[in-house]
């Protein structure tokens, strides 16, 4: 008896399911399955606001999930989703900021960081290179580690 | 000289916009639905009362309703239903019911028992639709204007303060002045 | 009786703060020696307060106390007395008094370090640390008191979050704070140097092991957390760029710079006002971090209860405690030149380069992670950024940055004769490049294009930091203990490197649908479903599945995976069974009852995963060894006795 009761509020538990979500049906074309892997991780679930809809066990997951899948083998492209996605969420339900004038300085800021960063280092390393030639230590042996 | 006061500069900055974020943060968690202002999506799904009968979004035309998205399963929307009711009874718009992903037997017997608010509910039971409508809870409502665009929504049980000073303005413009 | 006793002790520890405070920044510009004293006591009955304070909520979780607000939130009496003690930084309320606590005890580390120091420096540091005491105090006061009172009492508790009722949940806290708390002494000792007006080589020596160590700790509670998230979150993601994570990564990337910006200053003066800012940015991010945390600002699975309020009052902290130290820098820093040179190809060059890089990464995370803030502030509408955005921006910037570690490490100071060690570095990559190839295609048959760019870097790191220590030892020189700690710290990373590109790879993810007695194919490993049976706990009941796993016919583990359901919350957590098998990592979790005996596994083969939190673990002894070497504890260096005398003159 005691054991039937632990095996339905197990049953029962699956209603409040707090767990990884699980999906067994794989698409058969393996380049298709990948698409839907990276795109599944790339849609945030609306309700778990911190996860993918890979990740999230809800049920709105579930439903955006079999949206991709149909959507991929009805031939769409991968940014056609994401739009179709974003034009229902916003742009909230994707992990990758779309490249827009909105999101320009988001993207550009690693590599105009990196080019600054050069610049400063250039001038620094040309600054303390010409301090030696007149530093009065410079008979010093040099220091190791 | 100048230039080390840069960093206290971009932490000014910060700072500001760090105040602005706690401002806003009661707002955190409801997203701004990229639906408003723009014509609501199509649906045409079956009755629950009566399966062969079709809840249309074209036939909707021509008049103001509030979609209200719902599950027996839902429990927020269970203490929703009394204000639904009271909405019913106003009779100042009609109250179109999206019962989502939901069991149709539970759902007529909860109407039947709790009472029901809705001029017709349509039966989203593979969630197509709700997903078309950008639905990603419930309950959540909608308000939509007779040329089909939705003017207003409603993430979250609807009570009395969001009727009064969201929906019924809405309703009745302001007159000439 | 209890609570109110906490909460008194709070109260006085609050004054005690403040007078620290008071004393240690006051005594030394007015030359009262006396006022300087008078920060020893004014510390020793802070922290025995705040000892007493937390000592008082532990006893009232172990006493299941539901009278206290705090402990019927957060506790139950079914609960594991384990648990019970360390829900005590399960929340909000408590968490602060855990950062309070440690902010305590590494004031009163300081104060035995001290001892060495300048009185009047001493005094400006421990009163420095007594500011920010106060204001955690203050703050916690105000808006977040865990000694609250219910009336009348609950009859329960509502239990400590099931996610939270793991052994990993006891120790990631209070080692990740003691790394956050910690660099509050670096940034006391900046502010302790701007204050005087001067800042030297010996200044430098001084902050070093204080810097390194809590760059240790905080280096194993990041991989605790990520540890944790790995076998407690059921879906084997073990870092998520979640805003919360960075919040701990940006002052971790910060310290790193700060701990290596500091050599150069050490050795030979420079960057002094860069260490300086750098010193202030690391505890400003730590700052940052507690803010973001509990403000409300930001959606995060980590976040603490949202409280605009509070959020309110720790940016007015924020902005007196880092705008104060920025004015001060903006103040002094310009009276701190030196004229020190070093050619190109030296070490400070490849120190500078490390720093130039290591922030341009805090600074990318850092703005990925508030621009959802800072978009929706300037009315720019919501964006939203996760992994697709960090993953290779945070790449741009970190494969540079340890390609350049494997060249600059031969370099001497001042002039790097890199030409001496060029064979060596040649040498080292060619073996590296042949490993990593070896390793992606030879082991793996396949990978990204980057992988065996990045399994060569880090392989080359490891190479090349074994290089010095060999050459000492061959040459039976000496081996300090900074120069072991930091070959291992090095190791450490270049372990991290090709670890982490492995999992990057190579891992193998599948969920598949099983009945009793049926198996599957995933990764080259075979699973057997066994059985399902129920399981009960001391608060929980579930349900374990039983999976027999072999590969090519050798037997290699029985593995149970669990599900979860807590009494009291009703909260279901997956506890997945996680098994080593020669390098690879599998993990099994349990999904849904799909109906006719068959159930829903989610199986998941993680090559070299576990190396990533070992390598982390490295890195932090090797931090630790560098930070115990002797020229940090000689009592009496000739530097330190000048700078006392120096200060008694003014």
């Amino acid at each position: 008896m005691h054991t039937w009761r632990v095996l339905l509020t197990a049953v029962a538990m699956l209603a409040a399911a707090q767990l990884p979500a699980l999906d067994t049906t794989q698409l058969a074309d393996p380049a298709l399955q990948a698409r839907y892997v990276a795109l599944t991780h790339e849609l945030r679930c609306m309700q778990c606001q911190n996860e993918s809809i890979a990740d999230s066990p809800v049920d709105l997951a579930a439903d955006l999930r079999n949206q991709v899948r149909g959507q991929l083998l009805a031939g769409k492209s991968d940014q056609q989703i994401r739009e179709w996605m974003a034009a229902r969420y916003g742009d909230f339900i994707l992990f990758r900021p779309r490249f827009s004038a909105r999101t320009a300085w988001l993207w550009l800021a690693p590599g105009v960081l990196l080019i600054f960063g050069a610049v400063v280092a250039v001038r620094i390393l040309r600054q303390r290179a010409a301090l030696l030639a007149s530093d009065p230590d410079s008979v010093d042996e040099d220091l190791r580690a | 000289m100048n230039r080390f006061y840069v960093p206290l500069g971009i932490f000014a900055l910060l700072a500001v916009v760090l105040a602005v974020g706690i401002r806003h943060s009661p707002d955190k968690g409801i997203i701004v639905s990229p639906l408003l202002n723009k014509a609501a999506p199509q649906f045409a799904l079956p009755e629950l009362a009566d399966a062969s009968r079709v809840v249309d979004s074209a036939a909707l035309r021509g008049r103001w309703y509030l979609l209200n998205v719902w599950g027996t399963w839902c429990v927020e929307c269970r203490a929703e239903h009394e204000m639904l009711l009271r909405i019913h009874a106003a009779g100042r718009v009609p109250l179109i019911g999206l019962d989502w992903k939901d069991d149709d037997a539970r759902a007529q017997a909860w109407l039947t028992q709790l009472g029901n608010p809705y001029e017709q509910v349509a039966v989203d039971r593979d969630g197509a639709v709700a997903i078309d409508w950008g639905v990603y809870g419930a309950p959540e409502s909608f308000l939509v204007n007779p040329q089909g665009i939705i003017v207003y929504k409603h993430v979250g049980v609807l009570d009395e303060a969001t009727w009064k000073a969201e929906i019924l303005p809405r309703l009745t413009p302001p007159g000439p002045t | 009786m209890l609570p109110e006793l906490g909460h008194f002790a709070l109260i006085l520890a609050l004054l005690l703060a403040g007078l620290q405070a008071f004393f240690g920044i006051a005594g030394a510009p007015l030359g009262r020696d006396r006022w300087t004293a008078a920060v020893t006591p004014a510390l020793g009955g802070q922290a025995v307060m705040v000892a007493t304070a937390v000592g008082c909520l532990i006893s009232c979780f172990v006493g299941n106390d539901f009278s206290v607000r705090y402990v019927a939130d957060n506790s139950n009496s079914a609960l594991p007395l384990f648990y019970r003690v360390s829900a005590l930084w399960g929340a909000h309320e408590g968490s602060l008094l855990l950062w309070i606590l440690l902010l305590a005890l590494w004031s009163v580390a300081v104060w035995f370090g001290a001892r060495r120091l300048p009185p009047r420096f001493a005094g400006r540091v421990l009163g420095v640390l007594g500011l920010v005491s106060f204001g955690f105090l203050l703050f916690t006061l105000a808006t977040s008191n865990p000694f609250l009172r219910l009336d009348p009492p609950a009859p329960d508790g509502r239990d400590l979050n099931p996610i939270l009722q793991d052994p990993g949940l006891a120790i990631h806290p209070p080692i990740l704070y003691t790394g956050y708390v910690g660099f509050a002494v670096a940034f006391a000792f900046a502010c302790a140097a701007m204050l005087e007006g001067r800042l030297d080589q010996t200044w430098a020596r001084w902050t070093r092991p204080w810097t390194t160590a809590a760059w240790a700790f905080l280096t194993c509670g990041i991989a605790l957390g990520s540890f944790w998230a790995y076998y407690e979150l059921g879906w084997g993601g073990f870092w998520f760029w979640d805003p919360v994570e960075n919040a701990s990564f940006m002052p971790w990337l910060v310290g790193t710079a700060l701990v290596h910006s500091l050599a150069a200053t050490d050795k030979r003066g420079l960057f002094k006002s860069w260490t300086l800012l750098l010193a202030i940015l690391a505890f400003s991010m730590s700052m940052l971090g507690t803010f973001l945390v509990r403000s409300g600002v930001l959606v995060s699975v980590h976040s603490f209860a949202a409280d605009p309020s509070r959020g309110v009052f720790i940016l007015a902290f924020l902005v007196l405690m880092i705008g104060g130290a920025l004015s001060l820098y903006a103040w002094r820093a310009p009276l701190l030149k030196s004229t020190a040179g070093f050619e190109l190809g030296a070490r400070e060059s490849f120190l500078l380069f490390n720093n130039v890089l290591l922030v341009i990464a805090a600074t990318t995370v850092f703005a990925g992670t508030l621009a959802p803030l800072i978009s929706d502030s300037l009315g720019l509408g919501t964006v939203s950024v996760g992994p697709p955005y960090f993953n290779p921006t945070f790449m741009l910037s970190m494969l540079p940055l340890a390609a350049l570690l494997c060249v600059g490490i031969h370099a001497n100071w001042k002039r790097g004769r890199l030409g001496d060690a060029s064979r060596t570095i040649l040498y080292t990559l060619v073996a590296a490049a042949v490993l990593g190839c070896g390793i992606t295609f030879g082991i793996y048959t396949h990978g990204h294009v980057l992988t065996p760019v990045a399994a060569t870097i880090g392989i080359w790191i490891i190479l090349s930091s074994l290089v010095e220590p060999w050459y000492r030892l061959r040459r039976h020189l000496s081996l300090p203990r900074s120069l072991i700690g930091m070959t291992i710290a090095h190791s450490g990373l270049g372990i991290a490197v090709l670890a982490l590109t492995t999992v990057q790879s190579f891992t193998i993810e599948r969920d598949v649908a099983l009945a009793v007695g049926q198996s599957a194919e995933v990764g080259g490993y075979t699973l057997r479903f066994t059985g399902i049976k129920p399981v009960e706990g001391p608060n929980f009941e579930g349900v374990g599945g039983t999976f027999v796993i072999s590969r090519g016919g050798r037997p290699v583990a029985v593995m149970t995976p669990q599900k979860r359901q807590f009494w009291v919350q009703h909260q279901v957590t997956s506890e997945t069974a996680i098994r080593l098998d020669r390098g690879n990592n599998l993990l099994l979790a349990l999904g849904e009852d799909l109906g006719a005996g068959r159930w829903s596994v989610r199986v998941q083969v993680r090559p070299l995963v576990s190396l990533v939190w070992l390598a982390a673990l490295i890195m932090a002894i090797g931090a630790a060894i560098a930070a115990s070497d002797r020229r940090y504890r000689t009592l009496r260096s000739t530097a330190s006795a000048a700078a006392a005398v120096a200060e008694r003159a003014t």
